[in-house]
């Protein structure tokens, strides 16, 4: 059975819904949650490779290039983040945000 | 059997991407967690490779697992695990919910999909005769075939898209200042000597010249004594 474009993309689907899931299950885990976080972009990744490849056309790619850094940023700051909140409060649970009171 | 090997390694690689992925969001440890984000993406760059995006497939491992995923491992590691393994778990009644819904969620996309024309296997190679913005797109469709993803991707990204990789850059560079300026803190037995203020001090508040038999003394032996005070 020839594989086509329409699997890659089921598979996406299912990645995406793994990576939605994550996030409300691990709502009290920041780290998960970034985690959780990369998985949506992974799956957002290779929906745009899966186009650019059946459609024989590259410029899909030069996008997944670009998702690819900004997610890396997207992660160093994150952890950066994480990093001094919890210098400050020894947790990183998401229910300890209670700093701003708004 | 009537199944190549290229469907056989889709099976595969999808297969284990999925398991891989369940475990990332079910793993209690934090750290078993990430080893299991660290395949996942092997498994998609596998993924990438079949589908022709060699380039990508490789950037993928050094990039995302090389550095990306490292950091992870790092702050993860930094940071209490006894604390985050104490974090309570949403309630199981509550995750079969969140199951029962994400699967919901999951058919319907994979109906919708089915409904579209996507299913029929002729749609999309005959996409690249449909030109939405004509000049732009049909610049990328002529590489595929002739040279190499590599060379063809780095074509279209240093000619086309040279403004934008410029920006991509940019925001490199700014989330590494970022991230250094956030986390840096100065230690209190830091003993590294601040420049500006050392370069705005005058002779007069460093050096006291205090008259005394000493100083009398290497007065006249013309070399004058000097006392500094800090």
């Amino acid at each position: 059975m020839e594989i086509q474009a329409l699997h890659y993309i089921i598979l996406s689907a299912i990645l995406f819904g793994i990576g939605l899931i994550g996030i409300f299950i691990n709502r009290k885990n920041l780290i998960v949650l970034l985690m959780a976080i990369e998985l949506l972009l992974l799956s957002v990744n290779i929906n745009f490779v899966t186009f650019s490849s059946y459609s024989n056309n590259l410029h899909g790619q030069v996008f997944v290039f670009f998702i690819l850094t900004v997610a890396a940023a997207e992660a160093a700051i994150g952890l950066a983040l994480l990093v001094i909140l919890f210098r400050k409060t020894r947790k990183i649970e998401a229910d300890d945000l209670t700093i701003l009171k708004g | 059997m009537d199944i190549s090997i290229a469907s056989m390694l889709f099976y595969i690689f999808s297969g284990l991407l999925c398991i891989s992925a369940l475990q990332v969001i079910l793993a209690k440890n934090p750290v078993h967690a990430v080893l299991f984000l660290i395949l996942c993406f092997a498994a998609s760059s596998a993924l990438f490779i079949i589908q022709g995006a060699e380039f990508l497939g490789l950037m993928l491992i050094l990039v995302y697992v090389g550095a990306v995923m490292v950091l992870f491992l790092f702050v993860v590691m930094m940071l209490d695990i006894k604390h985050m393994l104490a974090i309570k778990r949403t309630a199981l009644q509550y995750m079969f919910l969140l199951f029962t819904i994400g699967g919901i969620l999951i058919a319907q996309i994979i109906y919708i999909l089915f409904k579209s024309n996507l299913a029929t296997p002729s749609h999309l190679s005959s996409l690249h005769n449909v030109n939405v913005l004509s000049s732009n797109i049909e610049s990328g469709i002529n590489y595929t075939n002739q040279i190499s993803n590599t060379k063809a991707l780095g074509k279209l990204i240093f000619t086309e898209y040279l403004f934008a990789f410029e920006i991509v850059g940019f925001i490199l560079l700014v989330a590494i200042i970022i991230a250094v300026t956030l986390t840096l803190r100065t230690r209190k037995d830091n003993k590294a000597i601040d420049v500006s203020s050392q370069i705005n001090i005058n002779a007069k508040d460093r050096v006291i010249l205090v008259d005394s038999k000493i100083s009398k003394i290497s007065k006249i032996s013309n070399t004058p004594n000097i006392t500094t005070s800090h």
